[in-house]
């Protein structure tokens, strides 16, 4: 049977009908479906995919498995290395890593990893939901006292922030056997993952059992803990936490500082997104947290949290959805799905423009004035570096702006530690370890990087664990 | 979960509350706050910790019914229990250092005033409290205040109780013949923004506190981003105090409005349940 070109589609949502809920787009592949892209995975010995993935996945043993009829097999293969499958199958930008240097890839499209990685995880958390709710009441008192016991000898260990690299670091130390806190300073867990990305594209419901199985492994969930404030890492220290690792991403939303950014109606893309994602807002007024999107909305960037932003507003009824971003269509950072899905859900595209400045009309954002941009040579970045053309300014009507230009460290941890060496720009320093200036108190995640991705997030906090290990041993 | 231990009614539509929060009674000095949200649908919302005790752990919180989140607030009962609180936030105030303090609230602002009157007496400064409401019904804590100012002015604007005008009145006669080294202003915008105006010209450096709409209060969304001397400030990680006479103040008044409307949709569904 000669192979199958091109990866076995994704059933998904239309257009037409997704722009009015917040569902997930895509469904997941069937049984039937995963097998047929199982089957076109070529098992190659040099699998240069498994390099290609920050957490070194076993890819092509994982597929075996599944091809083999093991789900279960193929689900322990995978959690060996990544505690999170579920939620890195939906939002990975496999393109530029494991499948990027699929070997499948170089005539035909690369295997579906990430949508294999989906099937398998989806698959076994139905089942344990399926499990758990028959024999969870009955064993929770034992277990509970199981974890009482074992809690008293074990050494403890504190995370801080429950996001990708948080929730990654906690359940790599628990299963190494220790006893594991996590701080969180919301009301919630899950970081970015909760108030970021958005319903349609990661089900809370999934992130909430891929929590519960980290709670399952024995961690310690303390959220509304804001470390810093109410709670500092000296005192944590003192608590008898023997080590410490930090994972408060990044927090802090950059603004375009242009005149008129302060009116009404304009957000950062972080307001926004945490208004609908975390508090709910898509369900006002069940849920009490309002949020207001006009009928013209400008979105600037065009990195996934844009791209987040622009088809949440679509969906909550915008007339008019538009992605304005400096650079040409190649430079988008979002992931190839996330841009090829806002196409399809009627968002436009203003590509090589800048806006400049913002003018309301009592107290609202009315008009948006933009420069239009040409690239020129490329910059520290490898992309070419955007150039305004002058005399070229143009203006829009908006009642509604996003501003989607990234993010930087929340210096708020930071800044209430003393001695904790950061760069200029916010981020926290660290070794090749993942240590920081001080001792015991490791970091990892966009606290470190500065924005990027959940699964580089995942492959630091990883990483951090296993140094913590070998930190904690010496140090016994 | 956080139960609810004493409830109070201070005036009509203000009441005071004490809850358990040891980690937030540990840590709270004047000036800081903590960001609640009372049940599972509801929104966060900041509010000032208007009274700490470190032995025991319990915070008082003080606050005026002003929209639908602090009604529900406002319904609960002893034994009750709020969903989440977090804190404390923001920056506390540095209390010392000074001379003589002149502390001025206005209506449920007071209750906000309460802390730094008596962190300031506490410090040392001698304190002068000018605190105002619309009528007599709606002034309180003045027993408190008197304990812990050296002068207490009280002032209602139909003249029922103490001086018949503004707490500004008050202000301005203590301005022509007191030296003054500081002038904390705590309530409505429009007389935070009168005492600036105010204390302008006598170059006395004065503080504002400000209740600007906020989300996560950790400085995570910037939709309590205020102007400070031409540069955006975010309330919650920068604040909540600043310098008044760098604020400003329409713009704040402007982002207040922003949700108006979805507000009047939320009392509204509450009057049509009831």
């Amino acid at each position: 049977m000669a192979i199958q070109k091109e990866k076995t589609p994704m059933r998904s949502q239309s257009p037409e009908e997704r722009i009015k809920n917040f569902d997930e787009v895509p469904f997941g592949y069937n049984k039937e479906e995963a097998l047929r892209e199982a089957e076109r995975c070529l098992q190659c010995p040099k699998s240069p995919c498994v390099d290609g993935c920050p957490v070194q996945v076993p890819i092509p043993q994982f597929i075996k498995a599944l091809r083999d009829g093991s789900v279960e097999e193929a689900n322990e293969i995978i959690k060996s290395k990544n505690n999170l499958p579920a939620i890195c199958g939906r939002v990975c930008p496999q393109e530029s890593q494991c499948e990027k240097v699929c070997v499948m890839g170089n005539k035909k499209e690369p295997v579906a990893i990430g949508r294999l990685e989906r099937y398998v995880a989806d698959t076994m958390l139905e089942r344990e939901k399926n499990i758990s709710a028959d024999t969870a009441e009955k064993n929770k008192g034992a277990a509970d006292m199981a974890l009482e016991v074992k809690k008293e000898k074990k050494r403890k260990v504190a995370v801080i922030g429950s996001g990708p690299a948080g929730l990654t670091a906690a359940a790599d130390l628990a299963k190494e056997g220790f006893a594991v806190t996590i701080f969180e300073a919301l009301h919630e867990t899950g970081g970015v993952l909760r108030y970021g990305i958005p319903e349609f594209r990661l089900p809370k419901k999934i992130l909430d059992q891929e929590v519960d199985y980290i709670k399952g492994l024995g961690v310690e969930i303390r959220v509304n803990h804001l470390v810093g404030k109410s709670v500092t890492i000296d005192e944590l220290f003192a608590d008898g936490y023997e080590a410490i690792f930090i994972g408060t991403g990044a927090g802090l939303p950059r603004f375009m500082n242009i005149p008129g950014e302060n009116l009404n109606g304009v957000y950062s893309a972080n307001e926004f997104l945490t208004r609908v994602n975390l508090m709910k807002a898509y369900k006002f007024p069940e849920y009490k947290t309002p949020v207001k999107v006009g009928e013209k909305v400008a979105v600037v960037g065009a990195g996934n949290v844009a791209m987040d932003a622009a088809r949440t507003a679509k969906r909550l009824g915008s007339e008019e959805v538009v992605i304005v971003y400096r650079r040409s269509e190649k430079e988008m950072p979002a992931r190839d799905e996330e841009i090829e899905h806002a196409k399809e859900e009627g968002i436009i595209f203003k590509l090589l423009n800048n806006p400049v400045r913002l003018y309301g009309k009592n107290g609202r954002v009315a008009r948006m004035e933009c420069v239009k941009m040409r690239l020129g040579e490329e910059d520290a970045s490898g992309r070419r570096r955007p150039i305004p053309i002058e005399g070229s300014n143009w203006i829009m009507d908006v009642d509604t702006v996003i501003v989607a230009i990234g993010q930087t460290p929340n210096p708020l941890l930071p800044k209430n530690t003393p001695n904790l060496a950061t760069e200029s720009w916010g981020g926290i320093i660290v070794d090749e370890k993942m240590a920081t200036s001080r001792k015991g108190v490791f970091a990892g995640g966009d606290i470190v990087t500065g924005a990027a991705t959940v699964i580089e997030a995942m492959g630091a906090g990883k990483k951090a664990a296993q140094s913590i290990k070998e930190y904690l041993e010496k140090e016994k | 979960m956080f139960e609810i231990l004493e409830k109070e009614v201070l005036a009509p539509g203000i009441k005071k509350i004490t809850v358990k929060a040891p980690l937030i009674a540990q840590k709270t000095k004047p000036g800081n706050f903590i960001i609640l949200r009372v049940n599972d649908e509801g929104e966060r919302i900041p509010l000032t910790v208007a009274d700490y005790e470190r032995e025991t752990g319990i915070i008082t919180i003080i606050f005026q019914e002003v929209g639908y989140t602090t009604e529900l607030l406002g319904s609960l009962e002893v034994g009750d229990y709020i969903k989440d609180i977090v804190g404390p936030l923001g920056h506390h105030l540095e209390l010392e250092g000074y001379q003589r303090v002149v502390c001025l609230g206005g209506g449920s602002g007071t209750a906000l005033l309460y802390p730094k009157v008596k962190g300031f007496y506490e410090a040392g400064a001698e304190v002068i409290a000018i605190t105002g409401a619309r009528t007599k019904e709606l002034i309180i804590l003045e027993e408190e205040l008197a304990e812990v100012s050296n002068k207490l002015y009280i002032t209602t604007d139909d003249g029922t109780y103490g001086h018949h005008g503004f707490v500004t009145d008050i202000l301005k006669d203590v301005l022509e013949t007191e030296e003054v080294d500081l002038v904390v202003a705590i309530g409505p915008v429009p007389m935070m923004k009168a005492v600036s105006e105010m204390t302008r010209p006598y170059e006395i450096k004065t503080i504002v506190s400000l209740n600007s709409l906020m989300v996560d209060g950790t400085g995570m969304c910037g939709g309590c981003r205020v102007t400070v001397g031409g540069e955006t400030k975010f309330t919650c990680v920068d604040g909540p105090a600043f310098d008044g006479h760098q604020v400003d103040f329409d713009e704040l008044m402007n982002r207040l409005t922003y949700y108006q409307e979805e507000e009047h949709q939320c009392r509204l569904a509450k009057e049509v349940n009831k």
